[in-house]
């Protein structure tokens, strides 16, 4: 699947694109196939989200999962603080990402 | 330490105005993503992988107690209760809004800080010997020439859109704590023949994806021509370095393909040219300068032993202490790399207990080292162990300046944007693995450098153990390297073999060290045997 994510422009948080709106889970994310240029330009435009582009991902029975580490560790958040990512109690969250 | 005067104060405060309103228009849409990123990263503001980072400038690594809590302060207001000390003696927060980045930049603005010139096309902060005005080895105080190149180069108008970024360092001691020959700029004070002080100029000199060593391109500026030099040098490199190529844009590039002479030729040329034009400062504004940065008020006569008895003690002053000019008094370094820490990172509470020891036992300083500890210049000897203990208790009493501990690590995957491999993970395992004091002491002085991608801000080329995160189809990949080092007798490691996962690096650093014990004559540092029996053994062992 294609999946689009960006940042958002106040916090710099990175989100996805859920197919109405941006959500700070990449779970929450759609498949925008090859619609994601488009949705690019219009959402840039809005101003709110910047630096966003379309990345390869997986979705299974456990949620999305971005093809590539370095966007793995975006969805994430750092793995040597696991206390500051969306997962904190989750001791598996590194394994997902690796 | 230098204070700010009017015009200092009155450029950062419009300065912040200015971008208060630049992000007030970004905000609102009058500006694009487009125009705005130079303007945010002429302010430091960059966009790393999970948020905003802001990167603030410490000038020569020098602090005061006042900017050294606010730092700590900031990280709890705006960041999440941490900063990270870099490779550049600057800070970065990794966790930065941009509609409160104004704020933050108006309350640095208070304490004289800043965080203009920490990104971009400029000549960014100066580096400095972080023993500057405390070592018993320097011939003066470097930090004078480093405040007065600051001045020079902030704002510089001929010097903000130069083809690549550019880094100056300023060392007055023949030990090489700076990486001085690492630098676009090294500038080393001597003393000559005559006893005259003045600047020994070296060139070219750079990490990253092409290292290398700076030649010497003059053995003496003296002391009133310094600037005119330094101006001389960035006006070749300004005319002639590559634009086309951002890869090949560095200072090193051109001095790699000119040649060393060919440079110098059209540096002095310029240099000559430049003599005619009246830039250089007059020599009252460095003596202005100079003043700030008179010795503390040191008492006469202080006890000159330490008690010992506390083995804990001991070992953390064998480690993390350097002697200094004067008599009753220590240097001490903080090591930010407790066994299985994050090198650099400091929370909060620590940053401003550092900043409380630095007030009541080091005359008000504090010093950020390149290798991502923080140092404590002035500290009487009668007082060490009251510091120590509460370093000890907040959990940054750890023994190990300079071993296989205290590596520098870039923030790597974790945080960069720009990395390919993780860094930290690999620092934490070879800390835990190399944990243990006696491990330590038994391979003595060991430089770990790991660098997340080529662009080598972990300083792997001059690691006497480098390693360089790679992307290998996706998974990550560890490439090791032998022999380099960032002192007097600067060198660039060398590529062991094919790379390793994580794990297996790890193991190999684990080898290397066992070769090292094994072939070890006398006093030799791991360096030292590398360097006389070559990097057969050590691949044999690692590969064999």
């Amino acid at each position: 699947m294609k999946i689009l994510t960006g940042n958002d422009l106040k916090s710099g948080a990175v989100i996805w694109w859920t197919g109405v709106g941006w959500s700070l889970d990449v779970n929450d994310s759609a498949d925008v196939a090859d619609g994601g240029a488009a949705i690019i330009a219009r959402e840039e435009g809005v101003q709110n989200v910047f630096a966003a582009y379309v990345v390869d991902g997986v979705k299974d029975e456990t949620g999305v999962r971005p093809g590539h580490i370095k966007e793995r560790i975006r969805a994430l958040g750092p793995t040597v603080r696991l206390d500051l990512t969306l997962k904190p109690s989750d001791p598996q969250a590194v394994n997902w990402v690796i | 330490m230098y204070k700010y005067d009017e015009y200092d104060q009155q450029m950062v405060d419009t300065r912040v105005a200015e971008f208060r309103d630049q992000v007030r228009r970004r905000i609102s849409g009058e500006l694009t993503e487009d125009q705005f990123k130079p303007l945010r990263l002429q302010n430091g503001l960059y966009l790393q992988l999970h948020a905003y980072m802001l990167r603030v400038a410490v000038p020569y690594g020098t602090l005061n107690s006042v900017q050294m809590r606010l730092l700590g302060d900031i990280a709890d207001k705006y960041d999440r209760g941490y900063g990270h000390f870099t490779t550049r003696q600057n800070i970065q927060y990794n966790w930065i809004k941009l509609d409160e980045t104004p704020d933050i930049l108006a309350e640095l603005a208070t304490v004289e800080m800043h965080a203009i010139q920490t990104s971009g096309n400029c000549i960014r902060n100066i580096s400095s010997d972080q023993f500057a005005g405390a070592a018993a080895d320097e011939v003066i105080d470097p930090r004078p020439y480093a405040e007065m190149l600051r001045q020079w180069s902030s704002f510089h108008p001929e010097f903000l859109v130069l083809p690549r970024k550019f880094k100056i360092c300023v060392i007055a001691s023949e030990k090489d704590r700076a990486a001085m020959r690492l630098h676009d700029i090294g500038i080393k004070m001597i003393r000559n023949d005559a006893g005259e002080i003045g600047a020994q100029f070296y060139a070219g000199g750079g990490m990253g994806r092409t290292p290398m060593i700076a030649p010497m391109i003059r053995d003496f500026v003296p002391l009133d021509q310094l600037i005119t030099f330094a101006e001389a040098c960035l006006r070749v490199y300004n005319r002639y370095g590559r634009r086309d190529n951002k890869y090949k844009a560095r200072i090193k590039i051109l001095v790699h393909e000119l040649g060393r002479d060919e440079y110098v030729r059209q540096v002095e040329e310029e240099f000559a040219h430049l003599l005619t034009q009246p830039i250089e400062p007059p020599m009252a504004e460095l003596e202005r300068i100079m003043a700030h940065f008179a010795n503390p008020a040191f008492e006469t006569g202080a006890a000159d032993d330490l008690d010992l008895s506390d083995p804990d003690f001991r070992l953390w002053v064998e480690r993390n202490t350097t002697a200094h000019k004067q008599a009753g008094y220590i240097i001490a370094t903080i090591s930010l790399k407790p066994v299985g820490g994050i090198p650099g990172d400091a929370t909060a509470d620590q940053i401003r207990l550092m900043a409380d020891l630095g007030r009541d036992y080091s005359f008000d300083e504090l010093r950020v080292t390149h290798s991502q500890n923080i140092v404590l210049p002035h500290v009487k000897k009668a007082d060490l162990y009251t510091v120590w203990k509460a370093l000890d208790e907040a959990g940054i009493g750890t023994a190990n300046i300079d071993t296989v501990g205290d590596i520098i690590a870039c923030p790597g995957l974790d945080y960069c944007s720009l990395a390919n491999a993780r860094s930290i993970p690999l620092a934490q395992k070879i800390s835990q693995r190399f944990g243990s004091a006696e491990k330590q002491a038994e391979i003595g002085e060991l430089k770990l450098k790991i660098s997340g991608c080529i662009n080598a801000c972990g300083h792997h080329h001059a690691g006497h153990i480098g390693i360089l995160g790679v992307d290998k189809k996706g998974v990550e990949n560890y490439q090791l390297s032998f022999g380099g080092s960032e002192g007097a007798d600067t060198s660039l490691a060398k590529i062991t073999g094919p790379g390793f996962d994580e794990d297996g690096v790890v193991d190999a650093v684990e080898k290397a060290t066992q070769v090292y014990l094994a072939n070890k004559q006398g006093e030799e540092r791991f360096l030292d045997t590398y360097r006389r029996i070559g990097m057969d053994p050590f691949k044999e062992a690692i590969y064999g």
